[in-house]
């Protein structure tokens, strides 16, 4: 089937030309970095994890998204999402290969990463770790790829897909409750040692990853010959809502223990992202603009006049991503790395060269989003799978 | 003729996977076989449990403190950053950055006081449990070791250390090093690695007491917390002591005496 992501048309091949060059032009910063170190990145002793590990947590809720698509269709047969479980997995796959991305160049050592395996180490969260997403990738690949080539040859899906999709549902759950486990767990990080980031991480996940997914998804709309279930548009729409506003309440919760309990090592770490502690006001900004848009895109999305408009939708989600990834994608890392353990407060800001690295990983993670959705769209095209009604080739479904 | 290609392709597979595994499996045996702690000599010191009392009335000046990092850093060839990407094994801190104690009424003599920090070797080390490559371990003698040569930069036993032990090689340190005064007993570090105070295991092992003790003139005590005679337990029961953040339940083996 990839060789239907050779055939494209013009505007299709300038994308991805303009993706391999964003990648390979990028990708001098990550050399210069194999070069001369980390010291190319804002990272220091006190904040020793920075832009990379986090975009690589904000990017483990991508990758967890795709289950709030594939669980309705499997655990509660919501056929309205039958065309869009292929793009929630596929959506997966990129999100994963950009994880590992991440992961890849935040290490000091790259080329001894497989110590890892030839030392495998059960109470090291990050072991797990790299079991969980190399095992939701391989699912993904599996599961995704079958049942689109079964799509194609017009045979039914292979049973063996349904169990590994059932698999794939509570493994999707594993991968951000374990990416939460490498934070929770440590002693003196008092912004991440707490029971509940493992359910802020998956609530987080479950509104932003599929708003990231809806976005694409409509945008595939406005470029391709498909056309997304409208009901199934809906449905996920109130999806994202219901885990934004638990999103929301884990937070308050976190805020309301903090404060009440008024424990300084607790309070803190809040008190420094949202007024500043010891001087340093570096996050103040972004981080009301997470609570004004936060509160901002459930106003948008909680009233189904607002949330059903098609032409208001993609705005509320783009205000929701920006204020999950501000929270989650930005502050988290330095919210737990600041205070110090020496109650000191250490500024971090990401360089321009740290951004660069991250924009070929990211441009990578386009790259495959792409290609997987051209493909995957072709065969929707061929077989006349929720085809636009005026596509030349709409054939009725068999 | 398909069938033979077919053959063919199948025995170029096992063979790949042959060859594979068997070097999968020297590397493994390579590293099971592999110490990464310096080989004991006949001198060498050993312990149940090490431990360290630092006296702070008597090493509690920064100028007190410097002349300890320099005995360390020197024999262990770390390097001198400016800047926060540097590395540091012993140095110094005031009470409220060292003590999660905070007091607004301190007495003036402690209020002004230095106190060293340094790798706290952990009975219950959370940057161990952290290690996904155990390239940091416990040694049976209490010692929270690095291999250098194992450490993959991930930076996870940083996070997970509750003392701000650790330091990790953001660039090459030896361009950080005086060539003319490396020791070249001590390795020195590549870039991309985590390091910290190893309580000098190769000093030990030769029968020395660490770098930091031997230049603190007694101020700094070293020994087996587990012998009930040894010098540190006496230090121990004749004054008053505290470790950092004992609440984490890390059970640190440095002792301060206020």
């Amino acid at each position: 089937m990839l060789e239907k992501a050779l055939k494209g048309s013009p505007k299709y091949y300038l994308w991805i030309g303009f993706l391999l060059v964003v990648m390979a032009g990028a990708s001098s910063a990550y050399l210069g970095q194999l070069m001369n170190g980390l010291t190319i990145t804002g990272m220091s002793r006190d904040v020793s994890w920075g832009f990379y590990i986090s975009q690589f947590t904000y990017l483990v809720g991508l990758a967890a998204s795709g289950v709030m698509i594939v669980l309705p269709y499997y655990f509660h047969h919501y056929k309205q999402f039958k065309d869009l479980v292929i793009f929630g997995e596929f959506m997966a796959i990129a999100a994963i290969a950009m994880c590992l991305g991440f992961i890849v160049v935040d290490l000091g050592q790259p080329q001894r990463m497989l110590n890892v395996m030839l030392f495998p180490t059960p109470h090291s969260m990050l072991f797990w770790d790299m079991i969980v997403l190399c095992g939701y990738l391989a699912l993904n690949i599996l599961v995704g790829w079958t049942c689109l080539e079964c799509d194609r040859q017009h045979l039914p899906h292979p049973k063996w897909t349904k169990v590994l999709a059932y698999i794939s549902v509570i493994w999707a759950f594993s991968i951000h409750t374990v990416t939460a486990f490498l934070m929770q767990g440590l002693p003196s990080r008092h912004y991440w040692l707490t029971a509940i980031l493992a359910g802020r991480f998956l609530a987080s996940a479950f509104c932003s990853g599929p708003s990231i997914l809806l976005l694409v998804i409509l945008l595939t709309e406005k470029v391709t010959t498909f056309k997304a279930n409208v009901d199934g548009v809906r449905t996920l729409a109130k999806i994202i809502t219901y885990a934004m506003c638990v999103n929301v309440f884990f937070f308050l919760c976190e805020v309301f223990t903090s404060f009440y309990s008024s424990i300084p090592e607790h309070k803190n770490p809040l008190v420094y992202l949202f007024s500043g502690l010891d001087g340093h006001a570096e996050l103040v900004p972004f981080m009301w603009v997470a609570a004004v848009f936060g509160l901002g895109c459930l106003a948008l999305l909680i009233p189904p006049k607002l949330r059903d408009n098609r032409h208001l939708l993609p705005w509320s989600l783009a205000v929701l991503i920006i204020a999950t990834w501000i929270d989650k994608g930005l502050a988290l890392l330095i919210g737990g790395f600041n205070p110090t353990p020496f109650d000191t407060i250490t500024p971090y800001w990401p360089t321009a060269k740290e951004l660069t690295v991250a924009l070929m990983i990211y441009s990578l993670g386009a790259l495959v989003v792409t290609v997987l959705f051209k493909v995957a769209t072709e065969v929707k095209h061929e077989v006349g799978a929720s085809q636009k009604p005026d596509s030349d080739t709409a054939v009725p479904e068999a | 003729m398909n069938q033979t290609r077919r053959n063919f392709l199948k025995f170029l597979g096992l063979a790949a996977a042959g060859v594979c595994t068997a070097t999968a499996g020297r590397a493994l045996a390579v590293s099971v076989g592999a110490k990464a702690e310096p080989e004991a000599g006949p001198q060498a010191l050993s312990a149940k449990r090490w431990g360290m009392v630092i006296d702070t009335k008597k090493v509690g000046t920064k100028e007190a403190i410097d002349v300890l990092a320099k005995a360390c850093h020197s024999v262990h060839n770390v390097p001198d950053i400016p800047g926060n990407q540097n590395i540091k094994w012993i140095w110094a801190a005031g009470f409220e950055q060292a003590f999660d104690q905070p007091n607004d009424f301190l007495d003036e003599d402690v209020k002004k006081r230095q106190f060293p920090l340094l790798c706290n070797h952990c009975s219950n080390p959370p940057c161990v449990r952290a290690c996904p490559t155990q390239a940091t371990f416990k040694r049976p003698d209490g010692i929270v070791a690095m291999d250098y040569h194992r450490c993959i930069g991930c930076r996870f036993c940083m996070a997970a250390c509750p003392f701000g032990a650790r330091s990790f090689n953001f660039m090459d340190p030896r361009k950080h090093i005086d060539p003319a005064a490396v020791n070249k007993e001590f390795p020195t570090r590549m870039r991309g690695v985590v390091e910290k105070c190893t309580f000098c295991v190769e000093r030990l092992a030769k029968g020395k007491q660490p770098a930091c003790v031997e230049a603190s003139n007694g101020a700094v005590a070293f020994g087996d917390l587990a012998d009930a005679n040894s010098e540190v337990r006496k230090l121990l029961r004749e004054h008053y002591t505290i470790r950092r953040k004992p609440s984490l339940g890390t059970e640190p083996s440095v002792y301060y005496i206020i």
